[in-house]
């Protein structure tokens, strides 16, 4: 039954995304974007991660989606007003597509293939448990990525206030 | 996983089904009613008696409108959206405690559809989502006042989900858990969370109104700027479903404030009316108490549209970043000394 749940949320994982870069319209995309992240909600619950995947429902597709499609709409792009890609450009842009496929073959064919993964503990990704890990063996990490994120908030500030003359 | 389980299940979803549906028809009808009563008017009279029967009225007219799609409008999205604002606006109560157990016989059957262990966080997260069936809708219409209302919405929506999200932060280290069943069951009798978290409430109070467009932070609807709102170019039935998702919005964060900081089924007084009338209706009791506190917010959410003027929009980026937010703060750390000070003597 898990398996079964887990290879059918995965193909449309996998389907969604691809939908992403074929949709032809820009906010189609997005939406389609938006779905995605509802699939790794989905695997999130799989594995029991319930803080996460409520995490990931509200930051990716409560917040950060919202973001892009607002600057989607307000930007109205569509493809009369697309600038036009020369030729040169295209077959560079396929070129370098296929270099990144054959090395991520290469690096992918180069590692082992690895052990199932077991959870130790299977209610790790409740709050209490994610909470207590964080605030203690991951102390450090936790609040140097919350320093970056405050970092990157004040420079985004800064960059939209105006100079004083 | 039993069958009687499911069905248990299945009856109780209907039954918050039909209320929810139920309550924001009469929430039409009580709008009309309070906004009559604040103006010294009648308000609907003619369908049935008092009017009873106006809600019905208006359904029907919705539905045998002539549905219209735009001829340059995206056609997919324009029917999904007013769907998809149903949608968010109904999968809200899943998660809310109606009542403590009932119990018949040797069976216990819980009023509440699940209590996951973070509760709170995904009431947040659908109301996060409301906004998703005005922007696309709006979007869809492809007319500019729509797409106007739509934008206007999604800033209004992340902007004041910024302060709701930190007056949550503030209760949730009151109450050391997000399960909504444990966070009613704190709050037994009369300690009630408003009377730790005042000013919690008021932020949350405040954020509500704007998340559920009412006024007076109604800017997406603003008719004298925007002809209509996002849904200008909606007819028939398509329509009815927004007007409608607003009043189910509106009924569940009713519902979400009163379990919060109303104590949901508690009531003062409650242990010994559980005594004296067994384990079937004092619970109901208690539902019943619930749905007093909840008529009485939304009540009050119409009471607050026919008093106060709607904001301008700086106005209203001005209080959501420059107010609410920093007080948001300010009560995060108030709350975490005073925890700290009452943990310490």
């Amino acid at each position: 039954m898990g398996t079964s749940v887990f290879y059918l949320v995965a193909f449309l994982s996998i389907f969604f995304s691809l939908m992403v870069i074929f949709a032809k319209n820009p906010v189609h995309s997005v939406l389609y974007l938006i779905v995605t992240f509802f699939t790794f909600t989905v695997h999130y619950i799989l594995l029991n991660a319930q803080f996460l995947a409520v995490v990931n429902f509200i930051v990716y597709m409560g917040a950060i989606m919202v973001l892009f499609l607002f600057v989607l709409m307000l930007l109205n792009l569509n493809t009369d007003n697309e600038p036009l890609k020369s030729v040169l450009v295209k077959v560079v842009g396929i070129i370098g597509g296929c270099c990144l496929v054959v090395t991520l073959i290469g690096s992918l064919k180069a590692t082992a293939a690895s052990d199932p993964l077991i959870l130790v503990n299977p209610n790790l990704g409740l709050v209490k448990n994610l909470g207590k890990e964080l605030f203690g063996p991951f102390m450090l990490p936790f609040e140097l990525s919350s320093i970056l994120l405050l970092t990157a908030m004040v420079g985004a500030v800064l960059l939209t206030k105006k100079e004083k003359v | 996983m039993d069958i009687s389980f499911v069905i248990e299940k299945f009856i109780l979803v209907a039954i918050i089904f039909g209320i929810s549906l139920v309550i924001a028809m009469y929430s039409t009808y009580a709008e009309r009613k309070v906004a009559a009563f604040l103006q010294d008017r009648l308000g609907p009279d003619r369908a049935g008696p008092f009017g009873m029967l106006q809600p019905l009225a208006d359904g029907l007219k919705m539905f045998m409108k002539e549905e219209i799609v735009p001829t340059n409008s995206n056609k997919m999205l324009f029917m999904v959206g007013p769907g998809l604002a149903m949608l968010t606006a109904c999968i809200g109560t899943a998660v809310i405690p109606w009542g403590s157990d009932i119990t018949i016989g040797d069976r216990v059957i819980a009023l509440q559809v699940t209590d996951i262990n973070v509760g709170l966080l995904y009431i947040f997260g659908v109301v996060s989502l409301g906004v998703y069936g005005v922007m696309i809708g709006g979007w869809a219409s492809n007319n500019k006042y729509s797409l106007l209302s739509a934008i206007r919405a999604a800033s209004q929506n992340i902007s004041y989900e910024v302060s709701m999200g930190l007056s949550i932060i503030a209760l949730l280290m009151v109450t050391n858990t997000m399960s909504l069943k444990e966070i009613v069951e704190q709050q037994h009798g009369w300690h009630w969370n408003v009377l730790y978290q005042p000013l919690g409430f008021l932020l949350f109070i405040i954020c509500s109104f704007a998340e559920t467009n009412r006024a007076p932070f109604d800017l997406p609807e603003c008719e004298t700027e925007l002809i209509g709102g996002y849904h200008t170019e909606y007819s028939s039935m398509k329509l009815g479903f927004y007007l409608f998702a607003e009043y189910i919005n509106m009924f569940v964060s009713a519902t979400v404030m009163a379990t919060l900081y109303f104590g949901g089924y508690n009531y003062p007084g409650m242990d010994w009316v559980l005594l004296h009338t067994g384990p079937v209706i004092g619970p109901l009791i208690g539902t019943a108490v619930l749905f007093a506190k909840i008529f009485a917010f939304i009540f009050f959410f119409m009471w607050v549209r026919w008093t106060i003027p709607r904001f301008r929009y700086d106005q209203l980026m001005h209080l959501g970043w420059k107010t609410l937010i920093p007080l948001a703060i300010a009560n995060i750390v108030i709350t975490g000394l005073v925890i700290a000070i009452v943990e310490k003597f």
